[in-house]
């Protein structure tokens, strides 16, 4: 019988983030653990190394909050919420303190979960040829194609000591179910130690099994698994509630002050136990602006054997 | 800075910059096919594309989604809508590995803060990389696009030799030109930036291994006068031919259909 690893946020974070730690918080987009990486935030947790594609919203959150020491990412802006500035503050002016950063292409940051979760040194890639990124992040190297090829960019395995993903729903046991854009969830979480999963729903053994092609993150690879409805926002969870582009535009002027960001930190943050309270403060309306219709996948037939 | 303003076109109409900008990259899509979009600009090209001049662009996004088919106008490439009713959703390894670097998207469309005059872009940093005046966004796919595109398109919003340095402060996306230098047998497979698209002109790079080349000018926009804003010595093409303004049709479809929240145009 599989373990039951159902837990709750505070719980879970508690057990499985240190301080000091490399720590990925993955979802390209789509599926941001905000609930997460706020309750990451309300226990206070320091020097962490933050491994994100798109760093994002969230990455601004917890470095704000002093959470972190070096972000490794590759991207820094939040799409068409346009400049992240506490980072921007940090990288151009050192202000309040410098943000040590490490930086690929998408390709290069994913190549690197990928490496990790196949327990490969580095990953190879025809990106760089001619770029100065690899002058500016000497861990994008060249190497010898022992096949007669030209040399190729190669980039280090990235194993990160926790990592947290948002997922529309799972089994009690972690078998992790995901619809939309996937971004690196699958390869962080085979890349990284250990594995906490948020999802917005739990559901019964027998949903997972009725598609098992629809389970992105097996169970082998999850180490908690935790309840959280609303847990993505404002990014969003396909099919269950949209991004809320209201405050992602609402963010720039938010992060720009650095007073206004440290008193929405307490205000949404540190001020709130959980992602219940948080939802709650956001108000009904709100919830309401952002859901979306109904637009059902077709079914496949699986089979069964009939003797 | 130079930038285009609300000018009044031939129809009486006022058209903003970023509607005539939009329009002059939708007509260079006309004939592509598999095309890697960003948000904003190229949102609305493509789009303002489908619609007229290349009905069966396949759109293709970084975050996964291929031969997307919005209802709706995305905020964003990991939007939703680009998700609902898609032709496929793939993982990134299948994305940036076998659809990209696997050679089969025809067009990048990028935006850039500088270009220089091989077609290497900056994205990353403008002054000192320790200490940026400005930190840019940086990469995103962007060096892995225009090395692994057939060809790549960039639009910028302005044309001053700050924007088209003779040197930029940084190469995140580099043109094969660059590659070849470094390493002749290295190069990647895909042209570079073939078209750069300005407030005032459109320059073209006909050759992988080439020069930018001042192929187009906007109307009312004289060569010299291009020549100036660019921070090097701009090739002039033997045609230099002037842009066609939007049409009221092209106006219409951006401002009552497809940008209808007026989002990007401004």
């Amino acid at each position: 019988m599989s373990e039951v690893k159902v837990r709750g946020l505070s719980e879970a974070i508690a057990e499985h983030v240190e301080d000091g730690m490399t720590v990925a918080l993955e979802g390209f987009g789509h599926l941001i653990p905000f609930a997460a990486g706020h309750e990451i935030i309300r226990q206070g947790r320091k020097d962490l190394t933050l491994c994100r594609m798109t760093p994002d919203l969230i990455a601004d959150q917890m470095i704000a909050a002093g959470c972190v020491r070096k972000l490794i990412a590759s991207f820094f802006a939040s799409g068409s919420a346009g400049s992240l500035h506490e980072v921007r503050r940090r990288i151009e002016r050192s202000d309040p303190e410098p943000l040590e950063v490490e930086e690929y292409s998408h390709y290069g940051m994913y190549g690197r979960y990928q490496a990790a979760a196949a327990g490969l040194p580095f990953f190879p890639l025809k990106s760089y040829a001619g770029s100065d990124l690899p002058t500016l992040n000497p861990r994008i190297r060249k190497v010898e194609d022992p096949y007669g090829g030209p040399d190729i960019h190669v980039v280090p395995a990235l194993a990160p000591d926790v990592t947290v993903v948002h997922a529309q729903r799972a089994d009690r046991f972690g078998n992790v179910q995901v619809w939309g854009i996937v971004g690196a969830i699958q390869e962080v979480a085979y890349a990284a130690k250990k594995v906490i999963v948020t999802v917005e729903e739990i559901v019964d053994d027998e949903v997972v099994r009725s598609d098992p092609n629809r389970t992105l993150v097996p169970a082998h690879a999850v180490d908690a698994v935790v309840h959280v409805p609303g847990g993505a926002h404002p990014s969003y969870a396909q099919g269950h509630y949209d991004r809320d582009n209201v405050f992602y535009r609402d963010w720039t002027a938010i992060s720009k002050d650095p007073q206004l960001l440290r008193s929405w930190l307490q205000e949404w943050v540190h001020d709130l136990p959980d992602r219940a309270a948080y939802l709650e403060h956001l108000g009904e309306q709100r919830w309401q602006d952002n859901t979306v219709g109904e637009r059902l996948s077709g079914q496949v037939d699986y089979g069964r054997r009939s003797s | 800075m130079i930038t285009r303003t609300n000018e009044l076109g031939p129809a009486g109409i006022t058209i903003s910059s970023t509607e005539f900008l939009a329009t002059v990259a939708a007509r260079e899509l006309a004939g592509k096919h598999r095309v890697f979009a960003g948000v904003g600009l190229p949102t609305l090209a493509v789009d303002l594309a489908m619609r007229t001049v290349a009905p069966d662009i396949q759109l293709v996004y970084e975050s996964g989604v291929c031969g997307a088919h919005p209802e709706g106008m995305a905020e964003g490439i990991a939007d939703s809508v680009l998700v609902s009713g898609a032709e496929a959703v793939v993982n990134m390894q299948a994305l940036f590995g076998y659809v990209l670097q696997g050679g089969h998207v025809d067009v990048g469309f990028l935006g850039a803060a500088q270009v220089d005059r091989w077609g290497s872009l900056n994205t990353s940093f403008i002054g000192d990389w320790e200490s940026p005046t400005v930190r840019l966004p940086g990469s995103g796919g962007a060096a892995d696009i225009v090395p692994n595109a057939r060809e790549c398109i960039t639009v910028l919003r302005r044309h001053d030799p700050g924007a088209f340095p003779a040197a930029l402060d940084f190469c995140t996306s580099p043109s094969p030109v660059r590659a070849r230098d470094l390493d002749p047998r290295a190069v990647p497979p895909g042209h570079g930036v073939s078209t750069v698209i300005t407030p005032l002109a459109v320059l073209r790079r006909p050759d992988r291994f080439g020069e930018l080349q001042l192929a187009q000018v906007h109307p009312g926009v004289q060569i010299d006068q291009v020549r100036e804003a660019t921070g090097w010595d701009l090739a002039v093409a033997a045609d230099v031919v002037e842009t066609p303004w939007p049409t009221e049709e092209d106006v219409r479809l951006l401002r009552e259909e497809i940008d209808t929240v007026r989002l990007y145009l401004r």
